[in-house]
C-alpha cells in the first residue's frame, strides 16, 4: 500500500482533545549516568523545575501520573509503584498513579494527566516520566523480563538484536548493500550527536563522524555502537491545566492538539504480512493523532518532530511511518534534500533524540514534549539548535520492538 | 520376524580439530572430532537422529521409544518422554531411558527386537546418543566425540534382518563416572585393552559366529565399537577381518568415540554401503560385550540412499578455538554478570506443550492462514480459536526473512542470531538461529528447524525449537 493510502485510512473517535488542555510548565533533569542520584532525586529534579516554570508549588498539585517502564530495576519482582513519586515529592495523600506502557510510559503519564484535566475532575496536575537504568551493574537494558513469552519463546531478545532485524530487512527490501545501509544509519547518528553536542542536558555530547559510526564495534549486526541510544538515567515532568485557565499561569503556554496510542496486537514477528521495515503501530497512531489535530499533510503542517530513535534504524522507519516521507524514500529526503536537519524542511530530533539526549525509558516521552515546548517558546538553550518559528510539533514515543510496538503520539502547539 | 526398517544418524555440525587441541596442550593429535553445540545435549542430538530415522515414515506407527545414553540430561526425569513429545509421537506408547552402559544402544536394540517378535509392539524406535566429556588435556579428549544414531525396528519392510545375537555380561570396570562427575574416570589403558576390550569382544563375536556357523570371511561389513582407533585396528586383526574390505570405518579422527551411539552410528554408515544379501557384524562393548549378525534384504536399497552419516560428515563447521569448546561444555568458571536472573515456569511449558515440544501451529479455517505459536485469536482475521485446526510444522523447510546478530546477548556463543523464518506452506517462526556460519547469512537462504536446549533456569533445561541454515 502506498504511503498516502495508508495515511487516509479511517480513524474512530468521539471528540478531539484539541486545545482543551494546556501545558504551563515543564522540567527535565540533566540526562546521563547519574551515579549521584537515585530515582527519587531524578523525579524531584524534573518536577521542581516544572513546578517552578509554572509558578506553582507541589502542595497545589491535585493529582500525579508517573510513567516508568522498569523503575530502578533494583527489584527482582519488577517495577515499583507510584510511591516513588509521592515519596520523592512528599505529596500528602493525593492520587498518585504509576502508568506503564514500556518505552511509551512517559507519554502515557502525560496522556493520563491530560485526560484528568479534560474530564474536568482536576484543574492542576503533574505528569512525570522517569527511569533509573544505571544501578544494574551491566550495560544495556538487559533481556526481556520474565513474563508470558520468556520461558522458551523469544528468550534472549535484546532491544538491539530486535531492532537490527528491521535494518537487515530494510536493506534487503530497498536493495541497499550493508555498507550503503550502514552509511545512511551512520549519517542519522552523526546528526543526532551534532545536536546532542549542542544540548546542555543531553547525555552524549560529543560529535562523531560517519567513519567513526560505520567502524564502531558491532552491537547487533548490522547495528554498531553509534546506532544505539545511550543507556541513561533521567526524568522529565509537565504541569497540565485546562486550556481555558492557562493564561493565569503564563502567556507562552502550549496546548495539546492531538493524542494517540496505538497498541499493536503484538504478533508482527510471526505475521507473514509484516516485513519489519515499518511500524504499523506508529502509522495507526499517526492517523489518530493527525485526525485529532486536524492535520492533513503532516510534512507541510508540522514545524518539528521529536521521534523515538532508540536506534538509528528506528529514526529511519519511524520517519517513514509518521508519513513524513514516502516509504523507502528516506535516503533521498535525508541525505540528498537534508530535510530533517534544524534548517531543513522537516526538522527531526533536533534535541539530539533518544540517541544522543539519552533514553531513560519512561522519561523519554515526556522529554520529547519538553523539547517541543521549549522550541515553541524560543528557548532552546543553545541558539544554534533553535528552530525558526515553531508553532506545531509532534512527539512520538514508542515501546516494544519491530512487530510488537506500542507507540504514543502527542501533537502540541501554540494555542 | 523382526528387523531394522530404517536408520538415522546425527553428527553435530561443530568439529574440534587436533590442531586446535595441540595449540593448547601440545602434542600431535591429528584429525578432528565432533562437538555438540552449546545448545545441544544427548537428548537433542538423539532427537535429530530419530527425526532422520523417521523421515517418510508415519510417526503414529511407533509403539515404543528407547533412549540409550550414558549422559541423559536429567538424573531423575525421563528423556524419552521429552523426545517422544518433540517427535510428535502418540502418547499411548512405552518410552524408556536405558542408561549407564556404553552398550545401552545394542541392549535397547535387542529388547526392541524381542518386543516386536513377541507382538507387544509393531514398531519400536531405538535412539542412542551421547555427549560425554573427557578430562581436558587427557588422552581421551581428542578421541571422544558427540553424536547420535537411531534405528527403527519393525516386522514389515525390513532392510536388515537380525539373524542372531550373543550377549555377554561382565562386571569388568574400566571407564566410569560417579553420580556428580562431569568428566569420565578411567583405569590404565593397557588393562582395558588386555583384560577388557579385546577378550570380551572376541569372545562375544567368536561365540556368535560359531552359533551361526559363519566364518569371518562371510561378513561383508563389520561395524564395531572400540575405545580408540588403535584398539579398533587390533580387534579387526584379532577377529581375522580384512581392514580394507570388511571393516567399516569407525570414524576416529572424524567424529570420535560417541559412546552409546558409537556402534549404531557405524552400523548406519555400513547401511550406506551394503547390498542385498550382505551380512554385517555389529559388536559393542561395555560391562561385557554383545555381537549380532545382520543380513541386508532387498529393502536396503530403499534406505541406503539416505546417506545420513555421509551427509552429516560433510556438513561441518570447525571450532575457531579451544575456548569455544570450553564454553560449550562449561569447563571453566567465567565472569559473573549481574543480569536479571533467567526464569522459567513449568506450568507455562505444560500448558503450551503442543507448540513448545510438538511444534504444532494452527491453520485458521476462516482465512486459511497458518500461524505459530498458537495465538488466542487468528492473527490475520481475528477469528476465534474454535476455527483453529492444529497442524504439525516441525518438518517444514523455510526461508530466512530477516535476521540480526547480537554480540551482547548473554548466550554461550555470541552473536545471538535472531531470525524470522517463512515456513513452506505458511506460517512464520521467529526464533534463534543455531549451527550458523555468521559470515554466510543472507535474507532468503533456506532454513530448517531443530530442537535445542535454549536456556537453563531454576535447574530446568528449557527445550525449544530453533532454526538453522539447511544442512543439506
Amino acid at each position: 500500500m502506498q504511503t498516502s493510502q495508508r495515511l487516509e485510512r479511517r480513524v474512530r473517535m468521539r471528540e478531539s482533545i484539541k486545545d482543551k488542555v494546556a501545558i504551563v510548565g515543564m522540567g527535565c533533569c540533566r540526562f546521563g549516568e547519574r551515579w549521584e542520584a537515585d530515582i527519587e532525586d531524578l523525579i524531584k529534579e524534573a518536577a521542581l523545575e516544572a513546578l517552578e516554570d509554572a509558578g506553582v508549588e507541589i502542595k497545589d498539585i491535585q493529582a500525579i501520573w508517573v510513567g516508568t517502564g522498569r523503575g530502578s530495576q533494583l527489584v527482582a519482582t519488577g517495577p515499583p509503584s507510584a510511591i516513588i513519586a509521592s515519596s520523592a515529592l512528599q505529596t500528602q495523600y493525593i492520587p498518585v498513579t504509576r502508568v506503564e506502557n514500556l518505552c511509551c510510559s512517559g507519554q502515557e503519564a502525560l496522556r493520563a494527566a491530560a485526560f484528568g484535566i479534560a474530564s474536568k475532575c482536576y484543574d492542576l496536575v503533574l505528569a512525570i516520566g522517569v527511569e533509573k537504568l544505571k544501578d544494574t551493574g551491566f550495560g544495556g537494558l538487559g533481556e526481556q523480563y520474565p513474563g508470558k513469552w520468556e520461558p522458551v519463546y523469544g528468550a534472549f531478545g535484546t532491544p538491539p538484536g530486535r531492532f537490527a532485524m528491521a535494518a537487515t530487512a530494510y536493506f534487503a527490501k530497498y536493495h541497499l548493500t550493508p555498507q550503503e545501509g550502514k552509511r545512511i544509519l551512520a549519517e542519522i547518528s552523526v546528526k543526532s550527536h551534532y545536536y546532542g553536542a549542542r544540548n546542555p542536558k543531553a547525555h552524549l555530547r560529543r560529535e562523531i563522524t560517519v567513519e567513526e559510526a560505520m567502524n564502531a564495534p558491532i552491537i547487533a549486526w548490522p547495528l554498531g555502537l553509534y546506532d544505539c541510544c545511550g543507556v541513561t538515567d533521567g526524568a522529565s515532568a509537565a504541569v497540565v491545566v485546562p486550556a481555558s485557565e492557562a493564561r493565569n499561569y503564563r502567556h507562552d503556554y502550549v496546548t495539546i492538539k492531538g493524542f494517540a496510542v496505538a497498541t499493536g496486537p503484538g504478533w508482527g514477528k510471526e505475521n507473514e504480512d509484516y516485513d519489519f521495515t515499518y511500524s504499523a503501530e506508529t502509522e495507526a497512531a499517526a492517523r489518530q493523532a493527525y485526525a485529532e489535530a486536524g492535520i492533513k499533510d503532516p510534512r507541510k503542517e508540522l514545524d518539528m518532530v521529536e521521534l523515538h530513535d532508540c536506534f538509528s534504524i528506528a529514526e529511519l522507519f519511524n520517519t517513514e511511518s509518521l508519513f513524513l516521507c514516502e516509504h523507502g524514500k528516506y535516503r533521498e529526503e535525508f541525505t540528498e534534500k537534508r530535510a530533517y536537519y534544524h534548517d531543513g524542511e522537516m526538522p527531526v530530533n533536533i534535541s539530539g533524540g533518544l540517541k544522543s539526549f539519552g533514553h531513560p525509558i519512561g522519561a523519554s516521552g515526556c522529554r520529547e514534549v519538553y523539547e517541543i515546548y521549549k522550541q515553541i517558546q524560543g528557548k532552546a538553550e543553545e541558539p544554534s539548535r533553535q528552530i525558526k518559528n515553531v508553532r506545531l510539533g509532534l512527539a512520538h514515543n514508542q515501546g516494544g520492538h519491530p512487530g510488537r510496538f506500542v507507540p504514543g503520539i502527542a501533537i502540541i502547539g501554540a494555542p | 520376524m523382526a528387523g531394522i526398517v530404517s536408520y538415522g544418524a546425527y553428527i553435530p555440525i561443530y568439529r574440534l580439530s587436533g590442531e586446535t587441541i595441540n595449540k593448547v596442550w601440545g602434542g600431535d593429535v591429528k584429525g578432528e572430532r565432533a562437538v555438540a553445540n552449546a545448545d545441544e545435549d544427548s537428548l537433542t542430538m538423539g532427537l535429530e537422529a530419530a527425526r532422520d530415522c523417521l523421515r517418510g515414515i508415519d510417526k503414529n506407527s511407533v509403539d515404543a521409544l528407547f533412549f540409550a545414553s550414558t549422559t541423559p540430561p536429567y538424573k531423575e526425569k525421563q528423556s524419552a518422554s521429552i523426545m517422544a513429545a518433540a517427535l510428535d509421537l502418540r502418547d499411548n506408547i512405552i518410552a524408556v531411558d536405558l542408561t549407564d552402559s556404553l552398550r545401552s544402544g545394542t541392549i535397547a536394540l535387542k529388547i526392541a527386537l524381542d518386543m516386536v517378535k513377541a507382538g507387544s509392539a509393531k514398531k519400536v524406535l531405538v535412539v542412542a546418543s551421547d555427549c560425554r566429556i573427557a578430562p581436558p588435556n587427557s588422552s581421551l579428549e581428542p578421541i571422544f566425540g558427540d553424536g547420535a544414531a537411531a534405528l527403527l525396528i519393525g516386522e514389515d519392510e525390513i532392510a536388515l534382518e537380525v539373524e542372531q545375537s550373543y550377549f555377554l555380561t561382565s562386571e569388568f570396570m574400566d571407564i566410569w563416572r560417579l553420580e556428580y562427575d562431569k568428566l569420565v574416570r578411567t583405569w590404565e589403558e593397557r588393562f582395558i585393552r588386555e583384560e577388557g576390550y579385546l577378550p570380551h569382544v572376541r569372545k562375544a563375536v567368536n561365540n556368535l559366529l560359531k552359533a551361526c556357523n559363519l566364518a569371518p570371511k562371510d561378513l561383508a561389513k563389520a561395524a564395531f565399537y572400540a575405545p580408540d582407533a588403535r584398539m579398533h585396528r587390533d580387534m579387526a586383526r584379532v577377529l581375522g577381518l580384512d581392514a580394507k574390505t570388511q571393516v567399516q570405518d569407525p570414524l576416529f579422527g572424524k567424529v570420535g568415540n560417541t559412546g552409546a551411539a558409537f556402534a549404531l552410528m557405524i552400523l548406519g554408515a555400513a547401511c550406506e554401503e551394503v547390498k542385498p544379501g550382505d551380512r554385517i557384524l555389529l559388536a559393542n562393548y561395555g560391562d561385557g560385550a554383545d555381537a549380532h549378525v545382520l543380513r541386508a534384504t532387498e529393502k536396503i536399497e530403499k534406505i541406503k540412499n539416505k546417506k545420513s552419516v555421509t551427509r552429516n560428515l560433510q556438513s561441518k563447521l570447525i571450532l575457531e578455538n579451544y575456548g569455544k569448546y570450553i564454553k560449550f561444555r562449561s569447563l571453566m568458571e567465567f565472569e559473573y554478570v549481574p543480569i536479571i536472573e533467567p526464569r522459567t515456569a513449568l506450568p507455562e511449558l505444560w500448558r503450551h506443550r503442543n507448540w513448545v515440544y510438538r511444534f504444532h501451529g494452527v491453520k485458521c479455517k476462516k482465512c486459511g492462514r497458518v500461524q505459530f505459536p498458537i495465538p488466542k485469536f487468528c492473527i490475520y482475521c481475528q477469528a476465534g480459536s474454535e476455527f483453529f485446526e492444529e497442524i504439525p510444522l516441525s518438518d517444514k523447510k523455510g526461508t530466512l526473512v530477516t535476521f540480526s546478530m547480537d554480540e551482547r546477548a548473554w548466550v554461550t556463543d555470541p552473536p545471538n542470531v535472531l531470525a524470522a523464518v517463512a515456513l513452506e506452506g505458511g506460517g512464520r517462526f521467529f526464533s534463534q538461529m543455531t549451527d550458523r556460519d555468521v559470515s554466510s547469512l543472507r535474507v532468503g537462504m533456506p532454513m530448517e528447524l531443530t530442537f535445542r536446549r535454549i536456556r537453563d533456569a531454576l535447574g530446568i533445561h528449557n527445550y525449544f525449537w530453533k532454526c538453522r541454515p539447511a544442512r543439506g
